[in-house]
């Protein structure tokens, strides 16, 4: 248990530079989510037109954990269609262990399935932690619902 | 200085290692440490005398029940109360408050009244009366703090009008260390009618509390952050008030007679003790205020002036540090609450465990204050009768870790 490998510097860039930060002006859906207990807040705005994630933005506040990992995600999830944004999902959780199943991350390829979500690999090793590396993609799926209805 | 080191040696869980670290515990303002002492007196009651209290006629059971009512005394005594049976036994702090709220403040309140508190309560000071508000009609109102975290009561004279019905304050804060002023509160309260309710979760385990002087109607506290166990507290009540509050449970125990379609009431304490109480627990209680006496109060209050001055100057080393809270230790509780640059109180936190320092990261139970401060979160040390310098010197290398895996120039 390092905390190198849990603070990564990808980490701290997106902590500290989050990326596709504000909200979205034209037609989109917005989904909040909050962790009661450590009072982490993210919020979320997605465009969807064709079934493709046109645009996307964030809100919140949090710790560097959660906000990485919404801001890492934010731009991950842009250009994917919705089964594929489902499928990213299903890889992320995997990688945390939030979903019993085996880490789909390939550890001599470093980024190749992932990309920078895998600088967040670190926090499987930190159980308390996984729920705010989580609270984005929680958040995301609430929106999904409302975008499939 | 006083140094109670000596102490240590009742808390073996102070000698484990975490994370490979000599455990530096920095979190006693959310729950406390046991003492062999406290462990043993349960131990005794549940292997040599445990039964049910108040109902069987034999041996065992008379014992219990002594042990629990002795239990009582002790707790009352604690405190200064006049009379043990102003003592009633709750689940903790929050559900002596809860009883206020429902039991008092029902039967009181209505619309048009006003129920004042203040911007530094616990979340368990301030719901509760939310709830009742809701029921009753009656209206919130808040004391502001100042700039130094001090209630501000130089407007009292304004907020404090016949409205006012009932004046709930902590007696000292959870995040802050703020001391609440209950002696000005309950005077002004008194003179318009008003009751005071105080939280006195923190200030009954840090420093001396004798109720008589404090002036207070109600005071809450809980056992398990004053070397006792979980699942035990008190309020104490002056007893004409608690004659004539309503319980806020029913059951067994708290009646003097039930027929089909109405019941009377115990004399108080039962009246607010329905069900089975936590026997083993208020045997623990006992025995931590027992505990607590033996060193003293005086002592313990002194040692946590002492290791606050300490921990202030040494936190004000660290570049980028912000404490929120009184500056004089002399005129604060020992729960420092800070920020460091633009590292969050989760991650501080993450970094000081792996230091072996278990410190209390986020809004601590009193979100009102943090959105105040305009804050989301704060990592808390906090200390008790156990804490050493050793500990806080831990504490502020793990933070000047932290600002390096932060990379905070
Ligand atoms: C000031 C204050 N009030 C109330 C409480 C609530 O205590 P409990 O959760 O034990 O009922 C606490 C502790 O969390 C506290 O610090």
């Amino acid at each position: 248990m390092s905390l190198e490998e849990l603070y990564r510097s990808v980490i701290l860039d997106h902590y500290r530079n989050p990326r596709r930060r504000g909200s979205i002006e034209g037609d989109h859906v917005h989904a909040e989510g909050l962790n009661p207990s450590c009072g982490d807040e993210f919020a979320l705005d997605i465009a969807v037109e064709d079934g493709t994630v046109v645009d996307a933005a964030i809100q919140g506040h949090g710790c560097s954990i959660s906000q990485a990992s919404g801001s890492m995600m934010a731009e991950a999830i842009i250009g994917k269609s919705l089964l594929e944004v489902d499928e990213l999902i299903h890889k992320f959780k995997l990688m945390m262990a939030i979903e019993e199943g085996e880490n789909p991350i390939d550890e001599s390829k470093p980024g190749a399935v992932l990309g920078d979500l895998e600088a967040l690999q670190g926090v499987r090793k930190f159980p308390v932690r996984i729920k705010c590396a989580d609270l984005p993609w929680a958040t995301l799926q609430d929106a999904l619902r409302e975008v499939t209805g | 200085m006083t140094d109670l080191r000596h102490l240590r040696k009742d808390f073996p869980v102070l000698e484990r290692t975490v994370n490979g670290k000599p455990l530096a515990f920095l979190d006693s303002a959310a729950s406390t440490q046991k003492p062999v002492q406290v462990l043993e007196a349960m131990d005794d009651l549940y292997r040599n005398h445990y039964a049910n209290v108040h109902r069987g006629s034999y041996q065992l059971s008379i014992e219990s029940t002594a042990a629990y009512e002795s239990a009582r005394v002790r707790v009352a005594d604690f405190i200064k109360a006049p009379d043990p049976n102003e003592l009633v036994f709750t689940k903790g702090t929050t559900a002596a408050i809860n009883h206020v709220a429902y039991g008092w403040g029902l039967d009181n309140l209505s619309a048009g009244d006003r129920i004042l508190l203040t911007k530094v309560e616990h979340h368990a000071n301030i719901v509760p009366w939310q709830i009742i508000a809701r029921h009753t009609g009656a209206e919130l109102v808040y004391l502001d703090i100042d700039e130094d975290f001090q209630v501000d009561i130089s407007s009292l004279d304004d907020i404090l009008d016949e409205r006012v019905k009932v004046v709930g304050v902590t007696a000292m804060s959870n995040v802050t260390g703020t001391i609440g002023p209950v002696r000005e509160l309950a005077d002004a309260a008194h003179q318009i009618g008003a009751i005071v309710v105080v939280d006195g979760a923190q200030a009954v385990p840090h420093s001396p509390v004798n109720v008589s002087e404090m002036g207070a109607d109600f005071l809450a506290f809980g056992a398990h952050k004053m070397l006792g166990p979980t699942g035990i507290g008190a309020l104490w009540g002056r007893m004409e008030l608690l004659e004539q509050m309503e319980p806020a449970e029913g059951g067994g125990e708290m009646i003097t007679d039930v027929r089909l379609h109405e019941s009377t009431w115990a004399p108080v304490p039962q009246k607010f003790e329905a069900g089975t109480p936590p026997i083993a627990e208020a045997v623990g209680f006992g025995a931590a205020v027992e505990y607590l006496q033996k060193v003293g109060m005086d002592a313990v209050r002194t040692h946590e002036i002492d290791l606050t001055r300490y921990a202030l100057q040494r936190l004000a080393e660290i570049p980028d540090l912000t404490v929120y809270g009184p500056a004089d230790p002399d005129n604060r509780g020992g729960a420092i609450s800070f920020t460091l640059a633009d590292i969050h109180a989760h991650d501080l936190a993450t970094i000081l465990d792996q230091e072996g320092v278990a410190v209390r990261a986020g809004h601590h139970c009193a979100k009102p204050l943090m959105r105040h401060l305009e804050i989301p979160a704060t990592a808390r040390a906090s200390f008790y009768v156990y804490s050493i310098r050793e500990e806080v010197d831990q504490l502020v290398d793990g933070l000047h870790h932290a600002r390096e895996v932060f990379g905070v120039a």
